[in-house]
Protein backbone atom coordinates (compact mmCIF):
# COMPACT_ATOMS: atom_id res chain seq x y z
CA UNK A 1 0.00 0.00 0.00
CA UNK A 2 2.64 2.49 1.02
CA UNK A 3 4.89 1.51 -1.89
CA UNK A 4 1.94 1.92 -4.20
CA UNK A 5 0.92 5.35 -2.93
CA UNK A 6 4.54 6.44 -3.16
CA UNK A 7 4.55 5.55 -6.83
CA UNK A 8 1.28 7.39 -7.42
CA UNK A 9 2.68 10.45 -5.76
CA UNK A 10 5.61 10.48 -8.14
CA UNK A 11 3.47 10.51 -11.23
CA UNK A 12 0.64 12.71 -10.17
CA UNK A 13 0.21 16.16 -11.53
CA UNK A 14 1.28 18.06 -8.44
CA UNK A 15 4.61 16.19 -8.34
CA UNK A 16 5.20 16.62 -12.04
CA UNK A 17 4.60 20.34 -11.71
CA UNK A 18 7.05 20.50 -8.82
CA UNK A 19 9.63 18.53 -10.77
CA UNK A 20 9.29 20.38 -14.09
CA UNK A 21 8.61 23.94 -12.98
CA UNK A 22 9.74 24.07 -9.36
CA UNK A 23 6.36 25.39 -8.20
CA UNK A 24 5.28 23.80 -4.93
CA UNK A 25 1.49 23.77 -4.75
CA UNK A 26 1.55 21.98 -1.40
CA UNK A 27 2.45 25.32 0.15
CA UNK A 28 -1.00 26.71 -0.65
CA UNK A 29 -3.07 27.13 2.52
CA UNK A 30 -6.26 28.20 0.79
CA UNK A 31 -6.37 31.82 1.90
CA UNK A 32 -8.20 32.69 -1.32
CA UNK A 33 -6.30 35.90 -2.09
CA UNK A 34 -5.56 34.68 -5.60
CA UNK A 35 -9.21 34.11 -6.37
CA UNK A 36 -10.23 37.41 -4.80
CA UNK A 37 -7.97 39.36 -7.16
CA UNK A 38 -8.46 37.25 -10.27
CA UNK A 39 -10.37 39.24 -12.90
CA UNK A 40 -12.10 36.20 -14.39
CA UNK A 41 -12.62 33.94 -11.34
CA UNK A 42 -16.13 35.10 -10.62
CA UNK A 43 -17.67 35.41 -14.07
CA UNK A 44 -15.79 32.95 -16.23
CA UNK A 45 -14.08 30.16 -14.31
CA UNK A 46 -15.82 27.05 -13.02
CA UNK A 47 -12.95 26.64 -10.54
CA UNK A 48 -11.20 29.77 -9.31
CA UNK A 49 -7.40 29.56 -8.99
CA UNK A 50 -7.40 28.66 -5.26
CA UNK A 51 -9.79 25.81 -6.03
CA UNK A 52 -7.49 24.54 -8.77
CA UNK A 53 -4.66 24.51 -6.24
CA UNK A 54 -6.87 22.56 -3.83
CA UNK A 55 -7.97 20.04 -6.47
CA UNK A 56 -4.33 19.34 -7.31
CA UNK A 57 -3.39 19.05 -3.63
CA UNK A 58 -5.83 16.18 -3.13
CA UNK A 59 -3.68 14.11 -5.54
CA UNK A 60 -6.89 12.44 -6.56
CA UNK A 61 -6.99 11.22 -10.16
CA UNK A 62 -10.55 12.37 -10.70
CA UNK A 63 -9.78 15.86 -9.43
CA UNK A 64 -6.76 16.07 -11.69
CA UNK A 65 -8.93 15.12 -14.63
CA UNK A 66 -11.34 17.88 -13.68
CA UNK A 67 -8.50 20.41 -13.77
CA UNK A 68 -7.18 19.16 -17.11
CA UNK A 69 -10.67 19.32 -18.60
CA UNK A 70 -11.54 22.67 -17.10
CA UNK A 71 -12.36 25.85 -18.95
CA UNK A 72 -10.68 27.87 -16.18
CA UNK A 73 -7.15 26.98 -17.28
CA UNK A 74 -7.88 28.42 -20.73
CA UNK A 75 -9.72 31.54 -19.72
CA UNK A 76 -6.86 32.51 -17.37
CA UNK A 77 -5.44 35.75 -18.77
CA UNK A 78 -1.92 35.32 -17.42
CA UNK A 79 -2.39 38.68 -15.74
CA UNK A 80 -0.07 37.61 -12.89
CA UNK A 81 -2.31 39.12 -10.19
CA UNK A 82 -2.60 35.85 -8.27
CA UNK A 83 1.16 35.26 -8.19
CA UNK A 84 1.80 38.85 -7.14
CA UNK A 85 -0.59 38.65 -4.19
CA UNK A 86 -0.08 35.06 -3.03
CA UNK A 87 1.46 35.13 0.46
CA UNK A 88 3.20 31.83 -0.32
CA UNK A 89 4.51 33.14 -3.66
CA UNK A 90 2.96 30.30 -5.62
CA UNK A 91 3.45 30.94 -9.33
CA UNK A 92 -0.07 30.04 -10.45
CA UNK A 93 0.31 31.35 -14.05
CA UNK A 94 3.19 28.91 -14.56
CA UNK A 95 0.98 26.12 -13.21
CA UNK A 96 -1.74 27.18 -15.66
CA UNK A 97 0.75 27.08 -18.56
CA UNK A 98 1.87 23.62 -17.51
CA UNK A 99 -1.62 22.19 -17.14
CA UNK A 100 -2.73 23.69 -20.47
CA UNK A 101 0.09 21.88 -22.22
CA UNK A 102 -0.76 18.59 -20.47
CA UNK A 103 -4.40 19.07 -21.36
CA UNK A 104 -3.54 19.47 -25.04
CA UNK A 105 -1.10 16.57 -25.05
CA UNK A 106 -3.69 14.25 -23.51
CA UNK A 107 -6.50 15.52 -25.72
CA UNK A 108 -8.55 16.73 -22.77
CA UNK A 109 -9.20 20.34 -23.69
CA UNK A 110 -12.52 21.81 -22.67
CA UNK A 111 -14.88 22.24 -25.66
CA UNK A 112 -15.73 25.78 -24.56
CA UNK A 113 -12.05 26.69 -24.93
CA UNK A 114 -11.96 25.89 -28.62
CA UNK A 115 -12.01 29.49 -29.79
CA UNK A 116 -9.26 30.46 -27.34
CA UNK A 117 -7.00 27.60 -28.41
CA UNK A 118 -7.71 28.36 -32.07
CA UNK A 119 -6.67 31.95 -31.58
CA UNK A 120 -3.37 30.85 -29.99
CA UNK A 121 -2.77 28.41 -32.84
CA UNK A 122 -3.62 30.94 -35.53
CA UNK A 123 -1.18 33.33 -33.87
CA UNK A 124 1.64 30.79 -33.92
CA UNK A 125 0.83 29.76 -37.50
CA UNK A 126 1.24 33.38 -38.52
CA UNK A 127 4.63 33.86 -36.91
CA UNK A 128 5.83 30.48 -38.13
CA UNK A 129 5.24 31.65 -41.69
CA UNK A 130 6.97 35.00 -41.50
CA UNK A 131 8.76 35.39 -38.16
CA UNK A 132 6.46 38.24 -37.21
CA UNK A 133 2.79 38.46 -36.50
CA UNK A 134 0.70 39.51 -39.45
CA UNK A 135 -2.43 40.76 -37.74
CA UNK A 136 -4.74 40.41 -40.71
CA UNK A 137 -3.43 36.94 -41.49
CA UNK A 138 -3.83 36.00 -37.84
CA UNK A 139 -7.46 37.10 -37.68
CA UNK A 140 -8.26 35.43 -41.01
CA UNK A 141 -6.58 32.21 -39.84
CA UNK A 142 -8.62 32.37 -36.65
CA UNK A 143 -11.83 32.80 -38.63
CA UNK A 144 -11.02 29.80 -40.79
CA UNK A 145 -10.41 27.72 -37.68
CA UNK A 146 -13.58 28.78 -35.88
CA UNK A 147 -15.96 29.83 -38.67
CA UNK A 148 -16.72 33.02 -36.76
CA UNK A 149 -16.62 34.88 -40.04
CA UNK A 150 -18.40 38.03 -38.98
CA UNK A 151 -16.40 38.63 -35.84
CA UNK A 152 -14.76 42.04 -35.84
CA UNK A 153 -15.95 42.68 -39.38
CA UNK A 154 -16.55 46.31 -38.45
CA UNK A 155 -13.08 46.81 -37.01
CA UNK A 156 -11.09 46.22 -40.20
CA UNK A 157 -12.38 49.13 -42.33
CA UNK A 158 -11.59 51.71 -39.65
CA UNK A 159 -8.19 50.16 -39.02
CA UNK A 160 -7.52 50.34 -42.72
CA UNK A 161 -8.52 53.96 -42.84
CA UNK A 162 -6.23 54.77 -39.93
CA UNK A 163 -3.33 53.00 -41.61
CA UNK A 164 -3.23 50.26 -38.97
CA UNK A 165 -3.82 47.21 -41.10
CA UNK A 166 -1.28 45.76 -43.46
CA UNK A 167 -2.58 43.63 -46.30
CA UNK A 168 0.77 41.97 -46.77
CA UNK A 169 2.83 40.34 -44.07
CA UNK A 170 6.06 41.85 -42.87
CA UNK A 171 8.68 39.14 -43.13
CA UNK A 172 12.00 38.77 -41.44
CA UNK A 173 15.01 37.95 -43.59
CA UNK A 174 16.09 34.81 -41.82
CA UNK A 175 12.80 32.94 -42.09
CA UNK A 176 14.68 29.66 -42.20
CA UNK A 177 15.97 30.33 -38.72
CA UNK A 178 12.46 30.78 -37.32
CA UNK A 179 11.33 27.67 -39.12
CA UNK A 180 14.15 25.75 -37.59
CA UNK A 181 13.26 27.01 -34.11
CA UNK A 182 9.68 25.83 -34.62
CA UNK A 183 10.83 22.47 -35.90
CA UNK A 184 13.20 21.86 -33.02
CA UNK A 185 10.70 22.82 -30.35
CA UNK A 186 7.77 20.98 -31.89
CA UNK A 187 9.54 17.65 -32.10
CA UNK A 188 9.32 16.66 -28.47
CA UNK B 1 25.07 55.92 -26.16
CA UNK B 2 23.05 53.81 -28.55
CA UNK B 3 19.91 52.17 -27.23
CA UNK B 4 18.50 49.10 -28.94
CA UNK B 5 14.83 49.04 -29.80
CA UNK B 6 12.72 45.90 -29.91
CA UNK B 7 9.44 47.15 -31.38
CA UNK B 8 7.46 43.90 -31.48
CA UNK B 9 4.72 43.13 -33.96
CA UNK B 10 1.93 45.40 -32.72
CA UNK B 11 4.11 48.44 -33.24
CA UNK B 12 4.45 47.64 -36.93
CA UNK B 13 0.69 47.29 -37.44
CA UNK B 14 -2.26 48.10 -35.24
CA UNK B 15 -0.17 50.27 -32.91
CA UNK B 16 2.11 51.95 -35.37
CA UNK B 17 1.39 55.29 -33.72
CA UNK B 18 3.21 54.01 -30.64
CA UNK B 19 6.26 53.34 -32.81
CA UNK B 20 5.91 56.71 -34.50
CA UNK B 21 5.69 58.54 -31.20
CA UNK B 22 8.64 56.70 -29.62
CA UNK B 23 10.75 57.54 -32.67
CA UNK B 24 9.57 61.15 -32.78
CA UNK B 25 10.21 61.85 -29.11
CA UNK B 26 13.62 60.16 -29.19
CA UNK B 27 14.59 62.33 -32.12
CA UNK B 28 13.28 65.45 -30.43
CA UNK B 29 15.29 64.63 -27.32
CA UNK B 30 18.43 63.61 -29.23
CA UNK B 31 18.44 60.05 -28.00
CA UNK B 32 19.91 57.55 -30.43
CA UNK B 33 17.76 54.50 -30.93
CA UNK B 34 18.66 51.54 -33.15
CA UNK B 35 16.12 48.91 -34.12
CA UNK B 36 17.34 45.33 -33.60
CA UNK B 37 18.13 43.96 -37.06
CA UNK B 38 15.85 41.16 -38.23
CA UNK B 39 13.99 40.84 -34.90
CA UNK B 40 11.21 38.27 -34.65
CA UNK B 41 7.91 37.99 -32.78
CA UNK B 42 8.30 37.18 -29.06
CA UNK B 43 5.54 34.57 -29.23
CA UNK B 44 3.27 36.51 -26.86
CA UNK B 45 0.61 34.65 -24.90
CA UNK B 46 0.12 32.03 -27.59
CA UNK B 47 3.56 30.45 -27.34
CA UNK B 48 3.69 30.08 -23.57
CA UNK B 49 0.16 28.72 -23.53
CA UNK B 50 0.99 26.00 -26.02
CA UNK B 51 4.72 25.31 -26.11
CA UNK B 52 7.19 26.22 -23.41
CA UNK B 53 10.45 25.70 -25.31
CA UNK B 54 9.18 27.79 -28.18
CA UNK B 55 8.06 30.50 -25.76
CA UNK B 56 11.64 30.81 -24.51
CA UNK B 57 13.43 30.40 -27.83
CA UNK B 58 11.56 33.13 -29.71
CA UNK B 59 12.42 35.92 -27.24
CA UNK B 60 15.93 34.53 -26.74
CA UNK B 61 16.70 34.93 -30.44
CA UNK B 62 16.10 38.66 -30.10
CA UNK B 63 18.25 38.87 -26.98
CA UNK B 64 21.02 37.00 -28.79
CA UNK B 65 20.80 39.45 -31.69
CA UNK B 66 21.10 42.38 -29.27
CA UNK B 67 24.22 40.81 -27.74
CA UNK B 68 25.73 40.22 -31.16
CA UNK B 69 25.08 43.84 -32.11
CA UNK B 70 26.54 45.04 -28.80
CA UNK B 71 23.35 46.81 -27.83
CA UNK B 72 23.58 46.53 -24.05
CA UNK B 73 20.28 48.20 -23.30
CA UNK B 74 17.11 47.38 -25.20
CA UNK B 75 13.95 49.40 -24.83
CA UNK B 76 10.78 47.36 -25.33
CA UNK B 77 7.74 49.65 -25.64
CA UNK B 78 5.20 46.80 -25.74
CA UNK B 79 4.51 45.63 -22.19
CA UNK B 80 3.71 42.11 -23.36
CA UNK B 81 7.01 41.80 -25.25
CA UNK B 82 8.81 43.43 -22.31
CA UNK B 83 7.36 40.75 -20.09
CA UNK B 84 8.22 37.86 -22.43
CA UNK B 85 11.80 39.05 -22.93
CA UNK B 86 12.29 39.64 -19.20
CA UNK B 87 10.73 36.32 -18.16
CA UNK B 88 12.88 34.48 -20.71
CA UNK B 89 16.06 36.12 -19.49
CA UNK B 90 15.11 35.32 -15.91
CA UNK B 91 14.22 31.68 -16.57
CA UNK B 92 17.34 30.99 -18.57
CA UNK B 93 19.42 32.61 -15.86
CA UNK B 94 17.84 30.43 -13.19
CA UNK B 95 18.13 27.25 -15.22
CA UNK B 96 21.50 26.68 -16.93
CA UNK B 97 20.31 23.42 -18.48
CA UNK B 98 17.47 25.21 -20.20
CA UNK B 99 19.89 27.94 -21.21
CA UNK B 100 22.13 25.54 -23.09
CA UNK B 101 19.11 23.82 -24.61
CA UNK B 102 17.85 27.16 -25.94
CA UNK B 103 21.29 28.11 -27.27
CA UNK B 104 21.30 24.77 -29.06
CA UNK B 105 17.85 25.40 -30.55
CA UNK B 106 18.93 28.87 -31.67
CA UNK B 107 22.37 27.84 -32.84
CA UNK B 108 23.49 31.21 -31.51
CA UNK B 109 25.47 32.41 -28.58
CA UNK B 110 23.34 33.58 -25.69
CA UNK B 111 24.67 35.01 -22.43
CA UNK B 112 21.67 36.86 -21.06
CA UNK B 113 23.52 40.11 -20.44
CA UNK B 114 21.15 42.62 -22.08
CA UNK B 115 19.45 45.19 -19.95
CA UNK B 116 15.76 45.12 -20.86
CA UNK B 117 13.76 48.26 -20.10
CA UNK B 118 10.19 49.38 -20.71
CA UNK B 119 9.20 52.79 -22.01
CA UNK B 120 8.70 54.29 -18.55
CA UNK B 121 12.23 53.29 -17.57
CA UNK B 122 13.45 54.65 -20.88
CA UNK B 123 12.12 58.10 -19.99
CA UNK B 124 13.31 57.84 -16.39
CA UNK B 125 16.83 56.80 -17.32
CA UNK B 126 17.53 58.73 -20.48
CA UNK B 127 15.18 61.67 -20.70
CA UNK B 128 14.33 63.25 -17.34
CA UNK B 129 16.60 66.24 -17.79
CA UNK B 130 15.99 66.61 -21.51
CA UNK B 131 12.21 66.67 -21.03
CA UNK B 132 12.63 69.55 -18.60
CA UNK B 133 14.89 71.44 -21.00
CA UNK B 134 12.75 71.06 -24.07
CA UNK B 135 9.35 71.52 -22.54
CA UNK B 136 7.34 74.22 -24.28
CA UNK B 137 3.76 73.09 -23.78
CA UNK B 138 3.07 71.72 -20.31
CA UNK B 139 -0.07 69.61 -20.55
CA UNK B 140 -2.23 71.01 -17.78
CA UNK B 141 -4.94 68.37 -17.94
CA UNK B 142 -5.89 65.46 -15.70
CA UNK B 143 -4.63 62.00 -16.50
CA UNK B 144 -5.29 58.48 -15.28
CA UNK B 145 -2.03 56.52 -15.57
CA UNK B 146 -2.87 52.94 -16.49
CA UNK B 147 -0.21 50.25 -16.06
CA UNK B 148 -2.18 47.06 -16.62
CA UNK B 149 -0.53 43.76 -15.81
CA UNK B 150 2.76 43.17 -17.44
CA UNK B 151 4.67 46.34 -16.70
CA UNK B 152 4.66 45.61 -12.98
CA UNK B 153 3.91 41.89 -12.62
CA UNK B 154 5.36 39.57 -11.57
CA UNK B 155 7.45 41.87 -9.38
CA UNK B 156 9.84 39.07 -8.48
CA UNK B 157 11.07 39.00 -12.05
CA UNK B 158 10.57 42.57 -13.25
CA UNK B 159 11.67 44.41 -10.16
CA UNK B 160 10.11 47.61 -11.38
CA UNK B 161 7.97 49.99 -9.32
CA UNK B 162 5.37 48.91 -6.79
CA UNK B 163 3.06 46.19 -8.08
CA UNK B 164 -0.14 47.44 -6.41
CA UNK B 165 0.18 51.21 -6.63
CA UNK B 166 2.98 52.09 -9.02
CA UNK B 167 3.97 55.74 -9.30
CA UNK B 168 6.62 55.99 -12.02
CA UNK B 169 4.25 57.08 -14.80
CA UNK B 170 2.63 59.62 -12.49
CA UNK B 171 6.04 61.10 -11.85
CA UNK B 172 6.74 61.53 -15.55
CA UNK B 173 3.30 62.97 -16.18
CA UNK B 174 3.76 65.49 -13.37
CA UNK B 175 7.07 66.50 -14.90
CA UNK B 176 5.26 67.42 -18.12
CA UNK B 177 2.66 69.49 -16.33
CA UNK B 178 -0.22 67.01 -16.19
CA UNK B 179 -2.18 66.20 -13.07
CA UNK B 180 -2.42 62.47 -12.30
CA UNK B 181 -5.63 61.39 -10.58
CA UNK B 182 -6.09 58.74 -7.90
CA UNK B 183 -8.16 55.86 -9.18
CA UNK B 184 -8.90 52.18 -8.69
CA UNK B 185 -7.97 50.34 -11.83
CA UNK B 186 -4.39 51.24 -12.64
CA UNK B 187 -3.09 47.68 -12.43
CA UNK B 188 -6.23 45.73 -13.30
CA UNK B 189 -6.15 43.51 -16.39
CA UNK B 190 -7.74 44.77 -19.63
CA UNK B 191 -8.22 41.22 -20.93
CA UNK B 192 -5.62 41.48 -23.68
CA UNK B 193 -5.06 37.75 -24.06
CA UNK B 194 -8.71 37.30 -25.07
CA UNK B 195 -8.81 40.20 -27.49
CA UNK B 196 -9.72 38.07 -30.50
CA UNK B 197 -11.31 34.95 -29.04
CA UNK B 198 -13.45 36.35 -26.21
CA UNK B 199 -14.23 39.95 -27.02
CA UNK B 200 -17.01 40.05 -24.41
CA UNK B 201 -14.47 39.58 -21.61
CA UNK B 202 -12.50 42.53 -22.95
CA UNK B 203 -15.65 44.65 -23.03
CA UNK B 204 -16.27 44.00 -19.35
CA UNK B 205 -12.70 44.30 -18.01
CA UNK B 206 -11.70 47.27 -20.15
CA UNK B 207 -15.12 48.84 -19.55
CA UNK B 208 -14.53 48.99 -15.80
CA UNK B 209 -11.16 50.63 -16.38
CA UNK B 210 -12.41 53.30 -18.79
CA UNK B 211 -15.48 54.07 -16.69
CA UNK B 212 -13.52 54.55 -13.47
CA UNK B 213 -11.01 56.85 -15.16
CA UNK B 214 -13.81 58.92 -16.67
CA UNK B 215 -15.88 59.10 -13.50
CA UNK B 216 -12.95 60.29 -11.48
CA UNK B 217 -12.46 63.22 -13.78
CA UNK B 218 -9.50 62.23 -15.95
CA UNK B 219 -9.29 64.00 -19.31
CA UNK B 220 -7.17 61.20 -20.80
CA UNK B 221 -5.94 57.74 -19.94
CA UNK B 222 -2.17 57.28 -20.33
CA UNK B 223 -0.85 53.85 -21.28
CA UNK B 224 2.50 52.24 -22.07
CA UNK B 225 1.35 49.10 -23.85
CA UNK B 226 -0.15 48.52 -27.29
CA UNK B 227 -2.44 45.74 -26.03
CA UNK B 228 -3.88 48.02 -23.38
CA UNK B 229 -4.25 50.75 -25.94
CA UNK B 230 -6.09 48.72 -28.51
CA UNK B 231 -8.43 47.31 -25.89
CA UNK B 232 -9.23 50.68 -24.35
CA UNK B 233 -9.33 52.55 -27.68
CA UNK B 234 -10.30 50.28 -30.58
CA UNK B 235 -12.67 48.22 -28.42
CA UNK B 236 -14.57 51.30 -27.26
CA UNK B 237 -17.79 50.26 -29.07
CA UNK B 238 -17.85 46.98 -27.08
CA UNK B 239 -17.05 48.92 -23.91
CA UNK B 240 -19.83 51.41 -24.45
CA UNK B 241 -22.24 48.63 -25.28
CA UNK B 242 -21.33 46.78 -22.10
CA UNK B 243 -21.60 49.92 -19.98
CA UNK B 244 -24.69 51.18 -21.80
CA UNK B 245 -23.37 54.72 -22.09
CA UNK B 246 -21.01 56.94 -24.02
CA UNK B 247 -17.48 57.13 -22.68
CA UNK B 248 -15.53 59.54 -24.92
CA UNK B 249 -12.32 59.72 -22.85
CA UNK B 250 -9.23 59.43 -25.13
CA UNK B 251 -6.28 57.10 -24.57
CA UNK B 252 -2.74 58.38 -25.16
CA UNK B 253 0.56 56.59 -25.13
CA UNK B 254 3.03 57.92 -22.59
CA UNK B 255 5.36 58.75 -25.48
CA UNK B 256 2.62 60.79 -27.13
CA UNK B 257 1.84 62.74 -23.97
CA UNK B 258 5.51 63.53 -23.44
CA UNK B 259 5.77 64.41 -27.14
CA UNK B 260 2.95 66.94 -26.87
CA UNK B 261 4.68 68.61 -23.94
CA UNK B 262 7.82 69.28 -25.97
CA UNK B 263 5.75 70.77 -28.76
CA UNK B 264 5.50 67.89 -31.23
CA UNK B 265 2.41 67.87 -33.44
CA UNK B 266 -0.47 65.42 -33.06
CA UNK B 267 0.17 64.07 -36.52
CA UNK B 268 3.83 63.21 -36.06
CA UNK B 269 2.95 61.49 -32.79
CA UNK B 270 0.35 59.36 -34.58
CA UNK B 271 -2.44 60.71 -32.41
CA UNK B 272 -4.77 61.02 -35.40
CA UNK B 273 -4.70 57.23 -35.78
CA UNK B 274 -6.65 56.61 -32.57
CA UNK B 275 -10.26 55.47 -32.82
CA UNK B 276 -11.46 57.62 -29.94
CA UNK B 277 -10.96 61.24 -30.92
CA UNK B 278 -8.31 62.99 -28.90
CA UNK B 279 -9.88 66.22 -27.74
CA UNK B 280 -7.89 67.59 -24.87
CA UNK B 281 -9.09 70.49 -22.78
CA UNK B 282 -7.49 73.78 -23.63
CA UNK B 283 -5.36 75.09 -20.87
CA UNK B 284 -7.27 77.28 -18.48
CA UNK B 285 -4.77 77.51 -15.68
CA UNK B 286 -1.53 79.34 -15.75
CA UNK B 287 1.33 77.01 -15.11
CA UNK B 288 4.10 78.83 -13.35
CA UNK B 289 7.61 77.81 -12.64
CA UNK B 290 7.44 74.42 -14.24
CA UNK B 291 11.19 74.67 -14.66
CA UNK B 292 13.18 75.48 -11.61
CA UNK B 293 15.78 77.53 -13.39
CA UNK B 294 13.75 79.27 -16.08
CA UNK B 295 11.16 81.96 -16.17
CA UNK B 296 7.50 81.12 -15.76
CA UNK B 297 5.51 79.75 -18.65
CA UNK B 298 2.03 81.00 -19.25
CA UNK B 299 -0.20 78.86 -21.37
CA UNK B 300 -3.52 80.03 -22.62
S1 LIG C 1 -3.16 33.11 -2.68
FE1 LIG C 1 -1.63 31.47 -2.63
S2 LIG C 1 -1.88 30.50 -0.63
FE2 LIG C 1 -3.70 31.77 -0.99
S3 LIG C 1 -5.19 30.34 -1.89
FE3 LIG C 1 -4.13 31.33 -3.59
S4 LIG C 1 -2.43 29.95 -4.05
FE4 LIG C 1 -3.18 29.38 -2.05
S1 LIG D 1 -3.06 34.88 -13.96
FE1 LIG D 1 -4.94 33.76 -14.43
S2 LIG D 1 -5.54 32.80 -12.52
FE2 LIG D 1 -4.05 34.37 -12.00
S3 LIG D 1 -5.29 36.16 -11.47
FE3 LIG D 1 -4.76 36.32 -13.66
S4 LIG D 1 -6.47 35.37 -14.76
FE4 LIG D 1 -6.62 34.74 -12.61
Amino acid sequence: MSAHSHQVEKNNLISLIKKDTGVNIHKCYQCGKCSAGCPVALDEMEYPPSMIMRLLQTEDAENEEAVKKSYAIWVCLTCEMCYTRCPMEIDIPTVMDYVRQVSIKEGKTNPKAKSIISSHQAFLDSIKRTGRLHELGFVMGYKLKTFEMMKDATLAPTMMKKGKLHIFAEKIKDKAHINNIFKKTEKK
Amino acid sequence: MKIGLYPGCSLTGSSREYYESVMAISKALDIEIVELPDWNCCGATAAHNLNKELSLSLPARNLAIAEREKLDTIVVPCAACYSRLSVTQHELHENPELKSRVAEILEMEYHGTSKIINVIQFFEQFATEKIKEKQTKPLGFKVACYYGCLLVRPPKILNFDRPEDPQSMEKIMKSVGAEPIEWNYKTECCGAAMSVAKTEIVGRLSGDIVEDAAERGADAIIVACPMCHSNLDMRRPEIEKYKGKKLPIPVLYLSQAVGLSVGLEKKELGILRHFVKVDLPEKKVEVKEIKENKAEIIVT
